[in-house]
């Protein structure tokens, strides 16, 4: 068990050590998804919402796995339950709450394969944490990112406006700004003890 | 099925294999992989060993999607190959620790999410779901060549410039100051934006020259 405060957890995940901007997961979202607002923040949200359900499944699979004592299965059984997990979450949403799907929709599918939820569900395990740790550290893991995809978004919208030179375009100056973000997270190190 | 559509003529092996080098790169023309790219890129080793292992999954994984492509029925081939390539990364998890446990531990869980890494994903999707066996493993190891190489471009700069040594070993006497930023996740980020810059340039120059010529 780990012995970490709760709040620790959660200002650990998102701010110090933020999944995008420190740990690098997540970055194809985070380059794609990130020229509105307005979408940002809806994939934020889908992107905290799979991670909170990866994190209570693999939580579960590790507990079977340790049972079993079959510690080779983890990453096969990872994938293949958290992608299961969230199709079967996205059906229940839409049932019962079309409007929510709306919002979320086709996120979903596409996140499930992302390095952040992976990597979240393997951090946890070797960190070792108990079940209300795992459930903070997933929501802070989805604030932190939420957070960065959006500030992410808000300075593409503003570029719109720049005038840029050809090559800069695209990529590589999200790279550029992504580096600065990441710099000024830095200065979160130390917060929370 | 692709091998009817496009005359063998035209796309000949070594095209396969080297496309993934230059002009269809992984890494810098199709923005793929950035993850395990920015994250382990801090020293030449680390970046060796995660090019290799990709490699290693790249070729293994298109030889069975490549091999099983006329069985898997179509609505669950994503799940079918993610299964294909989450055998071999567990592989490649259990084989690197009993070569070097120093290299493991710093590479951490990123050879775990190589799973996820979507240049496999989208080379079997893309490619060997659609070509023969052999076609399929040359393009692999260009792919897997041109991911190493992209990895180590960015694991050169930050090495030398953040630690002053060359895989391990100094190069600038003691009186080298490091550039701590490169070391840092921000600097992951400036180098990968630079050479994205440098790439750019290099292909607008030659389209450019083209041009010239053509008119």
């Amino acid at each position: 068990m780990s012995s970490e405060s709760i709040g620790f957890i959660f200002v650990n995940a998102a701010l110090i050590n933020n999944f995008v901007l420190s740990a690098f997961l997540g970055i194809c979202p985070f380059i794609g998804v990130s020229k509105k607002i307005d979408t940002a923040t809806r994939m934020g949200m889908a992107v905290t919402f799979v991670m909170f359900v990866s994190s209570v499944c693999a939580y579960g699979i590790h507990q079977v796995l340790l049972i079993i004592n079959a510690p080779y299965l983890q990453l096969i059984s990872y994938i293949v339950v958290i992608a299961s997990a969230v199709q079967l979450v996205e059906m229940f949403i839409k049932k019962f709450s079309p409007a929510l799907f709306r919002a979320l929709g086709i996120f979903l599918p596409l996140i499930t394969t992302n390095c952040a939820i992976l990597g979240l569900a393997l951090f946890q395990t070797n960190r070792q944490y108990d079940f209300l740790q795992s459930l903070v550290y997933a929501l802070g893991a989805g604030v932190g990112f939420t957070l960065a995809i959006v500030i992410m978004a808000g300075i593409r919208e503003e570029l719109e406006l720049a005038e840029l030179p050809d090559i800069v375009k695209g990529t590589a100056i999200v790279m550029v700004i992504a580096g600065i973000l990441s710099l000024s997270f830095m200065g979160f190190a130390g917060l929370g003890g | 099925m692709a091998d009817q559509q496009l005359p063998v003529s035209e796309i000949t092996d070594m095209d396969t294999l080297l496309k993934g080098l230059w002009k269809e790169n992984p890494v810098f023309v199709q923005v793929l992989g950035m993850c395990p790219v920015l994250a382990v890129s801090n020293s030449v080793v680390n970046c060796l060993v995660m090019g290799l292992a990709t490699t290693f999954v790249l070729i293994m994984s298109s030889i069975f999607v490549s091999s099983f492509r006329k069985l898997i029925p179509k609505q669950v081939r994503i799940a079918t190959y993610i299964l294909i390539i989450a055998t071999f990364v567990t592989v490649a998890d259990y084989v690197i620790p009993a070569i070097s446990l120093e290299v493991h531990k710093s590479l951490g869980a990123f050879i775990a999410l190589i799973v996820v890494n979507c240049v496999i994903l989208g080379r079997a999707e893309a490619f060997s779901s659609r070509n023969t066996l052999g076609k399929s493993v040359l393009d692999a190891v260009g792919m897997g060549i041109g991911f190493t190489f992209a990895i180590l471009c960015l694991g050169v700069v930050r090495e030398v410039l953040g630690n002053g040594t060359f895989a391990g070993i100094p190069l600038f006497g003691p009186d080298f100051e490091p550039w701590v930023v490169m070391i840092l996740p921000g600097g992951a980020f400036f180098v990968l934006g630079g050479w994205l810059l440098l790439f750019n340039w290099l292909r607008e120059r030659g389209a450019q020259k083209e041009k010239a010529k053509a008119s």
